[in-house]
């Protein structure tokens, strides 16, 4: 038996935990950049505010009062995330952290000794009262019901925030109501293609024949398939899996024009990518820089380009990394345009140590490589940006915009919630 | 090569100190060696429960006879249940504020300063308390 417990509205409730004036306004959390609608309140979700819908759609809304905007601000839902998960742990006995806002229970056993339903509200109350965030939980003997039943908690009131998939009947109601492209694992691609098959509920598609669909779709569906009858084929992980690939690009506040501080970025992404891959104990084979102008101007000219590289060891050292970048974008940089967004991606990742070396290349993992990035990560942790390169640049122009931030409650001194 | 300084950086150590069972006698390797216990650490004493502990930030002298002075820092533990007599955090009309928390005769908030008058629910309305204080983190220079 799992549970799914799944943050309401996370971005939202993170930012009005310190603000009870927000409670029951329409609130709505940015992307970076403060490009596009992330996290909607409930409220803001009835005004008729659609997901990904670019900020400057809403401004009227905004501009009348009417609706509270938030540029996205990691360091606290980082922080609250944090501290839901340390709540989990405590309530139960093993967790896996599936994203920032959400986490499996394995409840395995349980079942028999306590009532579920019961359990369900006391891991939501207890995360409420001890982190302020609101939460649902689904339970049912399959991850991907799991899901289903947490979908369910959410959208209907009636459930108090808890659906137990485990009882009779439950399921095949659910089941009957859910348009098939809610249900986990299936695309929005392949939700397309199900429809023109005639398969428009999670209904329908548990009650396909699992061989049949395999072969006309994948394997992953037919999981998906046996999963929704209660065959439980995704195990418990007990940790994420690893990433395949690991992207790290922004937009610009402003243009830039010339080669340093697209250079600076450039730089500023690859230590980021790598701080990343070394967090999930990784090396990559393989790096791209893409940069592009924006495709959507009009009255100038337009460029974009990428360029890849395969590295001659797989590595996770940002001092490589770093070169290797700036190698990349001076191959595809041309002067003449104003440069809207660029990207690093590392892929062919691979787990570290875990490799066949060069006899003719230093072998970057051993030794010296190592401890180095160690020590930087382990000062980056506690001091955020207490050691960078100089090359990412010092002043950064070209940082993220974020017009809206709300302060860093939780994690500086010098912005801490005020009470009167 | 020559080096040429730009400037001089600061950085903030968390400074430890080891607790001593015995003194120290100088220019003799410290006897006391063998008996460093541990570090001792604020959080231990203040934070049971990290998950659920929030700092926030006094503004104005609503509570000065309670000794909780403008510009404190409150540890506030969400855990626990809220008794009479407490001092809390509470959401009034869209604002936090920390207030004492009398339950009898009837549910109301008490500024501890005599120029301030006690908060009453209105009837029906249920309290919004945030979290409970437990600790007062008082600067006096």
């Amino acid at each position: 038996m799992y549970a799914l417990v799944d943050c309401n509205n996370f971005y939202v409730s993170c930012e009005r935990l310190f603000r009870p004036e927000l409670n029951g306004k329409a609130v709505v959390v940015l992307s970076n950049n403060d490009g596009c609608i992330i996290s909607r309140s409930a409220e803001a979700k009835a005004m008729g505010i659609k997901m990904a819908s670019p900020y400057f759609q809403v401004r009227e809304h905004v501009d009348r009062g009417d609706l509270h905007v938030f540029s996205s601000n990691y360091a606290l839902y980082g922080d609250l995330s944090a501290r839901v998960m340390e709540v989990l742990d405590l309530v139960s006995p093993q967790v896996e952290v599936y994203s920032i806002d959400e986490a499996f229970l394995n409840l395995q056993g349980m079942e028999r000794m306590i009532d579920l339903d019961r359990y369900g509200q006391e891991v939501k109350a207890q995360v409420f009262q001890w982190t302020g965030l609101p939460v649902c939980v689904g339970i049912a003997p399959t991850k991907t019901l799991a899901k289903l039943a947490n979908y369910a908690a959410k959208h209907f009131p009636q459930s108090l925030g808890v659906v137990n998939l485990s009882k009779p009947g439950w399921r095949e109601r659910l089941l009957q109501r859910t348009p098939v492209e809610e249900v986990w694992g299936v695309g929005r691609r392949s939700a397309v293609k199900l429809k023109i098959d005639g398969i428009h509920t999670a209904e329908d598609l548990a009650n396909s024949d699992a061989e049949t669909m395999r072969s006309r779709y994948s394997v992953v569906l037919e999981r998906t398939i046996l999963e929704l009858r209660g065959v439980s084929c995704i195990g418990f992980e007990g940790a994420p899996e690893a990433r395949q690939q690991i992207l790290c690009s922004r937009t610009f506040s402003s243009r830039i024009t010339r080669r340093q501080p697209l250079e600076e970025a450039v730089r500023e992404y690859a230590v980021r990518a790598a701080e990343k891959l070394r967090q999930d104990q990784q090396v990559a084979s393989h790096m791209a820089v893409s940069i592009r102008t924006n495709p959507n101007a009009q009255f100038e000219p337009r460029y974009r380009n990428t360029a890849s590289v395969k590295l001659p060891t797989p590595t996770s050292d940002s001092r490589i990394l770093i070169k290797q970048a700036v190698l990349l974008l001076r191959t595809i940089y041309k002067s003449g345009y104003r440069y809207m967004k660029a990207g690093v991606v590392l892929s062919e990742l691979q787990p570290a140590g875990n490799y066949q070396s060069d006899m003719f290349c230093e072998d970057l993992q051993s030794g010296k490589s190592v401890s180095l990035m160690q020590t930087l990560d382990a000062i980056n942790q506690r001091y955020p940006r207490g050691v960078t390169f100089a090359g990412q640049g010092v002043t950064q122009d070209w940082a993220m915009q974020r017009k809206f931030l709300s302060p860093r409650y939780t994690s500086n001194w010098q912005e801490l919630p005020k009470v009167r | 090569m020559s080096a040429i300084l730009l400037a001089q950086s600061e950085v903030g150590f968390a400074l430890k100190i080891p607790f001593f069972l015995s003194s120290v006698s100088a220019g003799f390797p410290s006897p006391a060696q063998d008996y460093i216990e541990k570090t001792l650490d604020l959080n231990e004493l203040l934070i049971q429960r990290p998950a659920a502990t929030y700092f926030v930030r006094v503004e104005g002298d609503s509570m000065i006879e309670a000794g909780i002075h403008h510009t404190d820092i409150l540890i506030v533990d969400r855990s626990l249940s809220a008794k009479h007599g407490d001092i809390v955090i509470a959401s009034v009309e869209g604002e936090l504020t920390v207030k004492q928390l009398e339950l009898q005769p009837t549910c109301r908030l008490i500024p501890r300063n005599r120029n301030y008058k006690p908060i009453t629910l209105p009837e029906g309305s249920e309290l919004e308390l945030f979290g409970v204080v437990t600790n007062v983190i008082h600067s006096v220079r």
